[in-house]
């Protein structure tokens, strides 16, 4: 049985801090992917909304929320939460759905209103808390990905150079890119006279977080047939997977790894594309572009190697050589990355799959990669979340 | 007259010998794989249905796995002193346990003053709020 199902339309609104209602981005990403998709907001079946946490904040309700605001119609209604992988695991939801029959054509819709300022827990005394615990000792977001870029340092021997080149790369990838936060050229210069936040990371190593939103349009493929899109990009693969214990990597918000005396330490962000190419039934040689999750630019290259682009501690050199630039072998973060966007959590996987669809059409003009034919997402987030999805055409 | 007794910044997560103190972690009886912090009532090994811990003294030396700084002042509930002082943080490879465990640097250790495979101790240093908390200090002997 073939388990694809169509990307009949994309849509987002573009990521910056607006500082208006997530609802509102929502509705302008969903009617986009309608008007792209060619569908009729009344013959969508299925309305799949990923979440975000936080409290006192209507995130959670996502799915209805966003079925309300679109005028409700009568559909089946779904809420992900699986932080910065929502996106994707409501994206597996609408495709149960679709495969098992229930409903031929769905909406995907993701979309984020950011606090201000630095992300910090909520106010209280709360021990029992390990993200309370974590900033109660001193340890932040940042802390965690200079730890694994100055790891890198030690091991591969990459330097703080090689981090502000995939910076360099991305903010060229994305100066053109409309839904794009931040679309300003840089130097490797300007990246070395940024403010030190976690040694070796500075400002500009560093993503933001953002308001946006994003929204597909998906379908069974007898349904973009009848439609006359048989042609449309196809979601090949999902991966979803959990760590599996023992976890090598202190990961957010954790203050130690698991204990590896009765298991072997295992790397999570290498497992979820694994799971992926595994359920596409292609090979790492097959992907043509990848949208990862650059929390940091170091993180960018760990990616690189997740997906197996290339042996461990290769990464840097393939940035060196412009691989991973548009017009090289294998370009990486195409869109400009979460460089250019910033988190906007719920949102963000699905703006990747967003970024694939418009480059497997080849309409991304100044940013295509040419010949796209198969595109990889990757991500990780808080609480064991991460995911990989598979475009193709 | 004795010195006033300092309060753990977290209650029961190390204990309060000065001299030479530890990290306070658990141990299944089951399979033996080690947590940190100790507050665990099911073992976490997928193949292990392990309910019974004893609670142990973690190594109190490793070797540095990789480390940082924090150059800004964090947010709440981190309290700290203005102007704020940066300080080092590691994440350090406990051989016994397998584990890495994170921890603030000793004060007036830089990161420059710090290697990824450095052997390191723990140690009680007061936070800016006088509460104790645990650091890691590098030997003054250094075995490669
Ligand atoms: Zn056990």
């Amino acid at each position: 049985m073939n388990k694809d199902i169509a990307i009949l339309g994309v849509g987002m609104h573009p990521w910056g801090k607006w500082g208006r209602n997530f609802v509102e981005y929502g509705v302008v990403a969903a009617r986009a992917a309608l008007a792209d998709a060619g569908v009729n907001w009344r013959d969508v079946q299925f309305v799949s909304g990923a979440a975000t946490m936080r409290n006192g904040y209507p995130g959670y309700v996502a799915g209805a929320t966003f079925a309300q605001a679109l005028g409700w119609q009568g559909a089946q209604v779904n809420t992900s939460y699986a932080a910065c992988a929502s996106g994707s695991q409501a994206l597996a939801a609408a495709r149960s759905k679709i495969l098992s029959g229930e409903c031929e054509v769905a909406l995907v819709i993701g979309a984020d209103t950011t606090p201000k300022g630095f992300l910090a827990p909520q106010k209280g005394e709360r021990p029992d808390d390990p993200d309370w615990v974590r900033f109660r000792v001193g340890i932040t977001n940042p802390t965690y990905f200079a730890l694994y870029a100055r790891r890198r340092m030690a091991l591969y021997g990459d330097t703080q150079d090689d981090f502000a080149l995939v910076k360099v790369k991305n903010a060229e990838h994305g100066f053109d890119n409309p839904n794009a936060r931040y679309r300003k050229k840089f130097s490797a210069q300007d990246v070395a006279a940024s403010a030190m936040v976690a040694d070796p990371l500075r400002l500009m190593d560093i993503c933001a977080t953002s308001d946006g939103a994003a929204a597909l349009i998906v379908s069974s493929l007898d349904y973009a047939r009848r439609i006359g899109k048989k042609d449309a990009p196809r979601v090949a693969a999902i991966s979803t997977v959990t760590p599996t214990f023992a976890t090598d990597t202190v990961e957010m918000p954790d203050l130690a790894t698991d204990s590896a005396v009765a298991a072997e330490p295992l790397r999570f962000r290498a497992a979820l594309p694994r799971k992926a190419y595994e359920e596409a039934g292609i090979g790492p040689e097959d992907v043509s572009l990848a949208e990862v999750y650059d929390l940091s630019t170091a993180l960018e290259l760990d990616w690189m190697e997740d997906l197996q682009f290339c042996a461990r501690g290769e990464a840097a050199r393939l940035v060196r050589e412009g691989v991973t630039r548009i017009g090289g072998r294998l370009p990486v973060n195409p869109s400009g990355g979460l460089a250019c966007f910033g988190e906007a959590v719920p949102a963000q996987a699905l703006a990747q799959v967003c970024e694939l669809t418009w480059q497997l059409r080849g309409q991304s003009g100044s940013r295509q990669v040419q010949g796209a034919k198969v595109g990889i997402t990757a991500n990780q987030g808080l609480f064991g979340h991460g995911s990989s999805v598979i475009v193709k055409r | 007259m004795d010195a006033p007794v300092k309060t753990p910044v977290l209650e029961g997560w190390f204990t309060l010998d000065e001299r030479e103190p530890h990290l306070l972690g658990a141990c299944c009886s089951a399979c033996g794989t080690y947590y940190f912090p100790k507050a665990i009532k099911f073992c976490r090994h997928p193949d292990c249905a392990g309910e019974t811990f004893e609670e142990v003294k973690l190594s109190r030396t490793g070797r540095i796995w990789s480390y940082t700084n924090a150059a800004y002042k964090p947010p709440e509930p981190y309290i700290s002193n203005d102007p704020f002082v940066p300080y080092g943080i590691a994440a350090v490879e406990l051989e016994k346990e397998r584990m890495i465990v994170l921890g603030q640097v000793a004060s007036g250790v830089g990161v420059e003053a710090l290697k990824v495979g450095m052997q390191v101790e723990l140690i009680l240093e007061s936070l800016d709020d006088g509460k104790l908390t645990w650091k890691w200090k590098p030997l003054a002997e250094n075995k490669p």
